[in-house]
């Protein structure tokens, strides 16, 4: 592979594994954040404990989203220098507000936090769970402010500059800090990213709890509760997710045209367009091999009406042609189309879990649903799932660029990082990922099983305390 | 000079790592003494925890540091991160060891486990520790930048006997910071320990920063550029550093800590205002070097940013002040361990 494949895998592994933490730090920061309000303005011990439970399994989670989310602010520079160097007039800024509005509180906070059980005053240690869940989701907004000029680009300029060696070079410059912030794919984006992070926060108390009701532990009160509020969340977010990720398909449409023609294999512009039950495609002659659609669907989804054309991948081939020269405009067709049912797919079955539980708890039969607390502990993979495959669709249906219409990712590499260079982070990197992918969900199963914790919370005591000499 | 928002942007980048190395400073200290100065498992969560509530607020200053350089230098971000490319690697993958080690080691309670994560901790400490010296001694003595401002060399010409001298000098102040760090934060023996680590550190420390500042008299350019009067910063940070040998001696620890702070402190500052109005010089041509007019943002841009950053930097100092404040008191063994 070369240099630029082995880079674009890299950026893969890691914002895939970054975002494995991320969504569970944003809904599960909000679901302890009430947990212990409850607490707080009840005096119910049982919130205390639950606030205590569930904090701990948030915290062995929020360590590996910070660390991979260092690797992730530096390999903008480190791999894709042209890129940081075409745009950091404007990707630059909203990081660096990120890390100073959003990132300190919650790093700062979340240390408060864990240490100020029982030494601060009730009121100042319930402000900082707070101050975490609230600056997770400042954050998640600003770092969604920074990709969706990748998307879909405003408030820029093209401006040329030259270089000290004389040679003149293109950079896109801001011109309207407004327009960033008021992207609108930012605010179709933004609030799908947190109802799924609630989501998934809210099938992990349900799998947990599940798990502990189909094995009779003890604490069976205390389980039973943690499930209420998880099944709740579950069965509204699930139906926000879906309504929301609707409008920015709606909005696809007409920003990025192409990624929506991927994402349903629609080869040729249709009015009023079917859309796609299964496709199985011939992408290098652009057809189907196999293919149930059903009429007009895809245009109602689409405007909200029966008609309403919906432009193919070859017009719009065409279209990009013209527009900006000779090349190939064309993601991967298959991998865009698989993603998106991926996530569509799991999206439907979580929301039919949610509400099929929330229909049990309200009959009060929810325990003697055997097999509903027997899979849901599996059911923590569907979000899982479901996040990566949307992440996966929305960046690989934008090739081949990095900045739509702007900067290809070819473009965008750095010239001066060789192929083996990358290999060698990829395989450190990866390998790195895997063992701590291991230990954490070790540890989550550890603790999410263990009855004490829920009692007391104190960690363990080494079963043999040694001296120096034998350690090192 | 003339003051514009360029300089104050590289006046704030300095801030942020001043920030970064007086506070995580003495975290990489700590992790690197866990292993000498706590002889049982008690004692070596002793010695976590002091720093337990504030190492990840710490580390916000290098990664705010790095968004700061993206938004208003981008080109001293491209260059910098993508000619850096291994050393940075290594450094990514110390940290994030370090990081997930202090949330594991004591969430399993096989000693094996803790030894393996007691030496994450370790290394991810030194490690940056020595490779933070490293980073700084390139900056300020140039590296191969081409006229198209890309870095043309290769991960050895960032590593030679005055780099590693850097590398050494840097380790051994911060653990000499972590040390004192630990006299005031540690209960029960390990802050005796500790007292007496800071007083074996300190003359080492003092020798090997002595031959690194002669070394860069020699090798770079930034003592030539303050002139013979070097300015306030440079010689208080040499009485800084000297005074803490007799702080320690007396026993006054609070003294000896803030003396150390303001020696790191102060260095930092002597680089940067070495390096102004430069911020990665070109050892090929002088012509090719990146400086804050060539390196940075728009003006639109930098007005943007100073805005938030004027509104933001004072309400987090005030906020970090307080979490220190709030968690002041000493870690003892019989306290409740969180880490």
């Amino acid at each position: 592979m070369d240099a630029l494949s082995l880079a674009r895998l890299q950026f893969a592994v890691t914002t895939v594994y970054h975002f494995f933490f991320v969504p569970l730090t944003i809904g599960l920061s909000l679901l302890v954040a009430v947990m212990q309000t409850i607490y707080y303005r009840s005096g119910n011990e049982l919130y205390k404990r639950m606030a205590k439970f569930w904090g701990k399994l948030f915290i062995i989670n929020f360590a590996l989203g910070v660390v991979t989310g260092i690797v992730q602010e530096f390999q903008f520079g480190m791999n894709w220098s042209e890129y940081a160097r075409f745009t950091g007039d404007i990707f630059g800024a909203p990081l660096a507000v990120e890390a100073l509005l959003a990132f300190f509180i919650e790093s700062t906070f979340l240390g408060v936090w864990i240490f100020g059980w029982d030494r601060l005053k009730k009121g100042v240690h319930l402000a900082s769970i707070w101050l975490v869940a609230l600056a997770s989701n400042i954050s998640a907004l600003w770092i969604l402010i920074a990709n969706s000029f990748m998307q879909e680009p405003v408030g820029y300029a093209i401006k040329t500059v030259t270089l000290p060696d004389g040679s003149v070079t293109q950079r896109a410059v801001m011109t309207d800090f407004f327009a960033l912030i008021t992207n609108p794919n930012v605010w179709v984006q933004f609030p799908h990213v947190f109802f799924a992070g609630l989501l998934t926060a809210a099938f992990f108390i349900m799998g947990v709890s599940a798990w502990h009701l189909w094995h009779r532990t003890k604490n069976r009160e205390f389980f039973l509760r943690s499930f209420h509020i998880g099944v709740v969340v579950a069965a509204v977010a699930g139906l926000l997710v879906a309504l929301n990720g609707h409008s920015q398909a709606q909005h696809m449409i007409k920003s990025q045209p192409m990624k929506m023609a991927a994402a349903e294999a629609l080869w040729d512009s249709e009015d009023p367009a079917s859309f796609s039950i299964f496709t199985f495609g011939d992408e290098p002659n652009r057809r189907d091999v196999f293919a149930i659609r059903i009429p007009a669907l895809l245009s109602i989804l689409a405007y909200n009406t029966p008609t309403g054309e919906v432009k193919g991948i070859n017009q719009l081939q065409k279209e990009y042609e013209e527009k900006y020269g000779s090349g190939d405009y064309v993601p991967p067709v298959a991998f865009t189309y698989w993603t998106f049912r991926a996530m569509v797919g799991g999206g439907i079955v979580m929301i039919l879990i949610a509400w099929f539980a929330l229909f049990r708890v309200i009959q009060q039969r929810l325990e003697q649903t055997r097999w509903l607390l027997r899979i849901l502990p599996y059911a923590i993979v569907l979000p899982y799932a479901s996040n990566t495959a949307g992440w996966l669709m929305t960046e690989v249906g934008r090739q081949p660029w990095i900045v739509f219409g702007l900067q290809r990712t070819e473009e965008a590499v750095s010239p001066n990082v060789t192929a083996e260079m990358v290999l060698l982070s990829l395989v450190l990197f990866t390998t790195i990922y895997g063992v701590l992918m291991a230990v954490d969900i070790f540890l989550l199963n550890k603790y999410a099983k263990d009855e004490t914790q829920v009692e007391s919370g104190v960690l363990p005591e080494p079963s043999a305390d040694r001296e120096i000499a034998v350690s090192y | 000079m003339n003051f514009d928002l360029n300089s104050l942007w590289f006046v704030l980048i300095a801030v942020l790592f001043v920030g970064f190395f007086v506070l995580e400073g003495f975290d990489y200290g700590v992790g690197i003494l866990l292993p000498f100065l706590g002889r049982n498992d008690k004692e070596r969560r002793v010695i976590v925890n002091t720093i337990g509530p504030h190492w990840d607020g710490n580390e916000v200053w290098m990664i705010t540091a790095g968004g700061a350089i993206f938004a208003a230098f981008p080109q001293w971000y491209a260059t910098m991160f993508s000619g850096f490319y291994l050393a940075l690697v290594v450094m990514l993958v110390a940290l994030i060891v370090r990081g997930v080690a202090f949330e594991f080691r004591s969430k399993h309670e096989s000693p094996t486990w803790r030894a393996i994560w007691d030496g994450a901790i370790f290394f991810g400490s030194l490690i940056p520790a020595i490779l933070w010296g490293v980073a700084l001694s390139n900056i300020a003595r140039g590296v191969p930048i081409d006229g198209s401002m890309k870095f043309v060399g290769t991960f050895f010409d960032l590593v030679s006997p005055y780099s590693l001298v850097a590398g050494l000098a840097s380790l051994a102040i911060f653990t000499l910071h972590g040390a004192i760090f630990l006299t005031l934060k540690a209960g029960g023996e390990v802050a005796e320990r500790a007292l007496k680590a800071a007083q074996r550190l300190w003359l080492p420390a003092i020798l090997i920063i002595a031959g690194f500042v002669v070394w860069s008299y020699a090798s770079t350019d930034i003592f030539t550029r303050l002139g013979v009067n070097p300015g306030i910063p440079p010689v208080v940070a040499v009485l800084a550093m000297l005074s803490i040998g007799f702080f320690i001696r007396e026993k006054q620890l609070g003294w000896a800590f803030i003396a150390s702070m303001i020696a790191i402190a102060l260095s930092v500052v002597t680089v940067f205002s070495g390096l102004y109005p430069r911020v990665l010089p070109s050892s090929i041509n002088p012509e090719f070097t990146l400086t804050i007019y060539n390196a940075a943002a728009s003006q639109y841009t930098l007005t943007i940013m100073s805005i938030v950053a004027i509104l933001l930097v004072p309400v987090v100092l005030g906020y970090q002040i307080w979490s220190y404040w709030a968690f002041r008191k000493r870690v003892e063994p019989t306290d409740q361990l969180e880490y």
